[in-house]
């Protein structure tokens, strides 16, 4: 009877030690250039190079209007827009689509580990929107969420490999840190407080991912020579892949193109 | 603080305030002179009776009587209270208390959000023009709504204070539930059962229309809903 | 304080039997089978969970009364529960389910039948043991690692249950819908666990009295107090397996994926609150008999009469113990279940109230013409009955369902269900351990500090939960992390801060009772044998009783526990084990008939 006593007292003090530990650091990083962190690669294990795979992602067709968010029971949030908010489904300018997730699905060498970055990634809940919306991750690397707003935001990840997670910052000013330990894309996030905020994070085991500007471009640096299948996401269009071969020092460009929905 | 001692209930602004508040202030009258009956003994009591030297208690064991008379008065008091109630708690919850004019509408109700879906210019819920808001009750005055209570994940429950209602929204269930405004005015609509981290934030707000005002918010948002 | 031993047979002294105690160490405290000492390990199991239910309240006070302001020494929690020293919704609604659970499931319960049923029960009734003292002793081991499970939830990934102490599903068996993934599993086999420690621990307890009753000691010269600990004996035996089996499925739910309770695959919500609550009306019965029962033992020796109206007292017990299976619905008036059956529970929900009526006004009818002492376990005694009054009077508001659809789920009903279980049952705790601790721990407590510890208790108290009714009237919602979010909780925040005040006294009032204990235990006056002089077979024998309590000689019992001033006695009292000086009726009768 014991020794199931100190059994429960030992598996306590064991998960204590492997979940509790995330401290409350302050973000120290860029907003505007998260979607591209990752790629320093401090002391990485696995091969990096001065190859670039870049492009841009067109749109063609006509891009649904993005529907009107009603933030008017959220006077913190609406009193941060001077017209009415609207959910950034479509990010599309002069046939150009931005917030699609470039990132390298295969063709690294089998085994290659690129260690996490210690510059964690910055994910701002600002006017009841996330900031970047689409962004990617390595695995094991920091984001740290940030709440702008005064009011409650849950942050609720739904992965379907990775360990999700369902937090709360009920003011502003609040930040915690959260990471996944697996490879997945994308992990959706989302606030049920205002139903209509949703970000996807891409995790991955190396630093060869970007999405994609209003501009539509997106450049992946740092690639050493080699066959690569790329891969471009969108929330509501899909996946599209194409394969690109880079040779040392060589910038190739990989373009996108997706059609809006049919009606 | 002026409500810190008040046992008077806040005003209210449905018909079911007729139905219920003058149940609660019997059973308070009720109550109170049992509370004062009870403490009021047990006071004096324990100031005649305290311990003086050279004193023996009274060397009794009870009385029939007594128990007899308490125990009926008790029973009678409480079935009472039971006969009287019974009547509103059937019209406000029985299944065949929906007055059959009402006008429908749909709560749909998910962490941590009210959705309103309303049946548009037409009164029916299921065509085209019906539409949904997020966090806004519009209800015509003097006349009854009743909603639909749908859940999504968790049990949540419908809470306006004001209109004396409260009733959980189940999932998988469709809960119907009644009331009849009688102001204008603004008010609160709360979530009543724990349903997670944002259950505090669960609020939506319930605005009572004259019937002008509601048909002239509905052809607005049909508008918006148009345009969109 | 007279110190003469009252029992004047053979075996009032140690010296009566032969045996030497020569038990190990190990044996005679840890893994005693003396239901003495498992009497005492309960105690202090449960008073500890006592101060971390409180302390979890005083979190909760501190974000009610001060929302969004740090937590002092907030800083210190990790990340999960805090931030920026801020409590967290999430950690919020942890501490609302624990201190729940604590509260009922590891202090109330457990004081009020592991602590008195263990240690009342033998020496009560003339009985050397339990009937079955292995099983006594695996019941206290089975429910330490009960607890420490339940207590395990706060350190693992995603903190411990969030879902409230009823654990509405489906928000307790989708851990997506809380975060919380472990410790709402380990809140389902922690109740498993404990749930057969208390099915041990009443059967046994069942047994006992049934078959261990001292010669003479035949049902209605019971106390009250073994009359209560049995009938709540007979409802944990037939309720816990209804929460323990409730508790699986849920756990099914949780691990196994099947939905008895989600009605994505087909199951009902409300299944599980049917089950958990025909579980947790005798539940409530099972927290509040035991103190009845205690109290009117308490109140007999203070008011040095005779308990009025002993046959429905034992009537009244009885009637709860059956009429507790038949109320259950009344905590689901706004479930959304038949509104047929609303009604029906209303009116089996009223009539419960005759019983605990009868209850009441024969208290008053013993403190009636006696000659009152207010010692310290009658002063907690007296506040009993007062504040279990209010609780009682407040439950009839909620059992008229039309009024109830009002105030279901708002703070009226945690000022109701905290005047039952904190004015009623928590009190009754107090004046027993104040009454038993002489017997327990052979020393008396310090009774100054015990009367100061019972009026702070008593203003704070009612200063902590009598203003909640107001509130509740407000429409004020229970379980709510910040009420200042709703305007018209807005205007009585200040009511809020009042009784957040007010807790933290009470809180802090609690140390002169904790310090009372500890140092009473090894600097107080010694206690002499029968301190209170009381009719009791357990004051008959040395403070503390000996192994196997009576030693070679069991008592004889000739009369009921509650004869105080009788005319046959010189003294104010009279033993149930002296013979009638010269009385041709003190034959004995045999036990069982």
């Amino acid at each position: 009877m014991r020794r199931m006593m100190l059994g429960a007292v030992i598996l306590a003090a064991g998960v204590w030690g492997c979940g509790g530990s995330k401290g409350n650091a302050s973000a120290g990083g860029s907003t505007g250039a998260v979607a591209q962190a990752g790629a320093s690669g401090a002391g990485a294990a696995g091969p990096t190079g001065n190859a670039t795979v870049s492009g841009v992602i067109h749109f063609t067709g006509t891009a649904p209007a993005n529907p009107k968010i009603d933030m008017s029971q959220e006077s913190a949030c609406q009193s941060k827009y001077t017209t009415p908010p609207t959910d950034p489904q479509f990010v599309v300018a002069d046939g150009k689509l931005g917030n699609v997730f470039v990132y390298v699905k295969s063709g690294l060498p089998a085994g290659a580990t690129y260690p996490a970055p210690s510059t964690p990634v910055e994910i701002d809940q600002s006017g009841c929107l996330y900031h970047p919306r689409v962004f990617g991750v390595q695995v094991d690397q920091d984001i740290v969420i940030k709440n702008d707003d005064n009011v409650l935001h849950n942050i609720k990840a739904v992965p379907s490999i990775n360990r999700g997670f369902n937090i709360s910052q009920p003011s502003a000013g609040m930040t915690s840190k959260r990471k996944f330990s697996s490879p997945e894309v994308m992990v959706p996030l989302e606030c049920n407080v205002h139903g209509w905020m949703h970000a996807w994070v891409g995790v991955l085991p190396h630093p060869f991912f970007a999405t994609s500007g209003p501009d539509g471009s997106f450049s992946i640096k740092n690639l050493p020579a080699g066959t690569y299948t790329i891969e471009a996401w969108h929330e509501k269009l899909g996946t599209q892949t194409q394969t690109v071969t880079v040779g040392a020092g060589e910038t190739k460009t990989a373009d996108f193109t997706f059609s809006g929905p049919k009606a | 603080m002026g409500n810190f001692l008040s046992w008077m209930l806040p005003p209210g602004a449905s018909t079911f305030v007729g139905d219920i508040d003058w149940i609660y202030y019997l059973i308070l009258v009720v109550t109170g002179i049992a509370f004062v009956l009870v403490e009021v003994a047990l006071i004096v009591f324990l100031v005649k009776y305290r311990k003086r030297p050279g004193r023996k208690a009274t060397y009794v064991h009870g009385s029939t009587r007594a128990e007899i008379i308490w125990t009926s008065v008790t029973a009678v008091v409480v079935v009472v209270i039971g006969v009287l109630s019974a009547p509103a708690w059937d019209k406000i919850k029985g299944r065949n208390g929906v007055p059959p004019d009402a006008m429908p509408i749909e709560v749909h109700a998910k962490q941590f959000e009210w959705n309103i879906t309303y049946p548009g210019a037409d009164g029916k819920l299921g065509t085209t023009d019906d539409f949904t808001v997020r966090g806004q009750l519009h209800v015509p005055v003097d006349r009854p709504t009743v909603a639909t209570l749908t859940s999504e994940d968790a049990i949540h429950s419908f809470f306006v204070p004001a209109f004396r209602i409260k009733q959980d929204a189940v999932p998988g269930m469709h809960i119907r539930v009644w009331f009849q405004p009688t102001k204008t005015g603004e008010y609160e609509l709360g979530c009543a059962e724990l349903c997670g981290l944002g259950h505090y934030r669960m609020r939506a707000v319930v605005t009572v229309h004259t019937q002008a005002d509601y048909d002239r918010w509905v052809a607005q948002q049909a508008h918006s809903v148009a345009q969109r | 304080m007279a110190t003469t031993a009252t029992g004047t047979s053979s075996y009032t002294a140690d010296h009566g039997h032969a045996h030497v105690d020569d038990r190990s160490f190990l044996r005679k405290y840890i893994f005693s089978t003396d239901h003495k000492i498992i009497g005492i390990q309960f105690l202090l199991m449960s008073l500890t969970f006592l101060l971390l239910g409180g302390t979890l309240a005083m979190v909760m006070r501190w974000q009610l009364g001060f929302p969004g302001k740090p937590l002092p020494g907030g800083t210190l929690l990790p990340e999960t529960y805090t931030n920026n020293g801020v409590v967290l919704p999430e950690f919020y609604n942890a501490a609302v389910t624990m201190h729940g659970t604590f509260m009922v499931f590891f202090a109330i319960m457990p004081l009020l039948v592991g602590v008195f049923g263990n240690y009342l029960i033998p020496l009560k009734i003339g009985a050397p043991d339990m009937a079955f003292p292995r099983i006594n002793m695996a019941s206290f081991w089975t429910a330490v690692p009960a607890g420490l499970l339940m207590l395990a939830g706060f350190f693992v990934e995603g903190g411990s249950a969030a879902a409230g102490w009823t654990s509405y599903a489906p928000l307790s068996a989708r851990s997506d819908l809380t975060g919380v993934h472990l410790g709402q599993i380990f809140w389902c086999l922690s109740l498993i666990i404990l749930g057969l420690s208390s099915i041990m621990g009443s059967f046994n307890y069942i047994t006992t009295v049934i078959n261990l009753r001292a010669p003479g000691m035949n049902w209605f010269r019971l106390p009250l107090s073994i009359w209560a600990l049995f009938v709540t004996a007979c409802l944990v035996l037939l309720a816990i397996p209804v929460l323990s089996g409730a508790a699986i499925l849920l756990l099914f739910d949780q691990t196994i994926g099947t939905h008895f309770f989600d009605p994505v695959a087909g199951g009902q919500p409300l299944l599980w609150q049917h089950l958990f609550w025909f579980f947790g009306h005798p539940e409530v019965y099972i927290l509040i008999l035991p103190g009845m029962g205690m109290a009117s033992d308490i109140i007999a020796n203070g008011a040095r009469k005779p308990i009025f109206g002993y046959s429905s007292m034992v009537l009244a017990i009885i009637a709860i113990g059956f009429l507790g299976w038949g109320v259950w619905g009344h905590h689901m008036f706004q479930s959304g279940m038949n509104p047929t059956l609303g009604t029906t529970f209303m009116i089996s929900t009223l009539l419960i109230a005759v019983p605990s009526a009868i209850k009441t006004f024969n208290w008053l009818g013993t403190i009636w013409q006696g000659n009152i002492t207010f010692h310290v376990p009658m002063l907690h005694a007296l506040a009993f009955v007062s504040m279990f009054v209010i609780g009682g009077l407040s439950g009839v508001f909620m059992a008229a369902s039309p009024f109830d659809i009002y105030i279901h789920d708002t703070y009226f009903i945690v000022a109701h269900l905290h005047y039952v279980l904190f004015g009623g049952s928590l009190f009754a705790i107090f004046a027993a351990v104040t009454y038993w601790y002489p017997k327990m721990f052979g020393r008396m407590m310090n009774p100054f500090w015990g009367k100061v510890h019972f009026w702070l208790t008593l203003v704070f108290y009612n200063c902590t939960f009598f203003p909640m009714h107001q509130l509740g009237l407000h429409g004020h919602m229970r379980r709510i992390y910040d009420p200042t979010q709703y305007a018209f909780l807005r205007e009585v925040q200040p009511v809020n801060v009042f009784i957040s005040i007010s807790a933290f006294c009470l809180f802090a009032t609690q140390f002169i009772f904790a310090a009372n204990f500890i140092v009473s235990w090894f600097k107080g006056e010694k206690a002499p044998m029968n301190p209170w002089l009381d009719n009791g077979l357990e004051w008959t024998v040395a403070s503390p009783p000996p192994h196997g309590n009576f030693g070679a000689t069991v008592p004889t019992v000739y009369r009921g526990p509650y004869e105080y001033s009788s005319p046959h006695s010189d003294q104010d009292y009279l033993p149930q084990n002296l013979p009638m000086p010269g009385a041709a009726s003190a034959h004995p009768q045999p036990a069982g008939d």
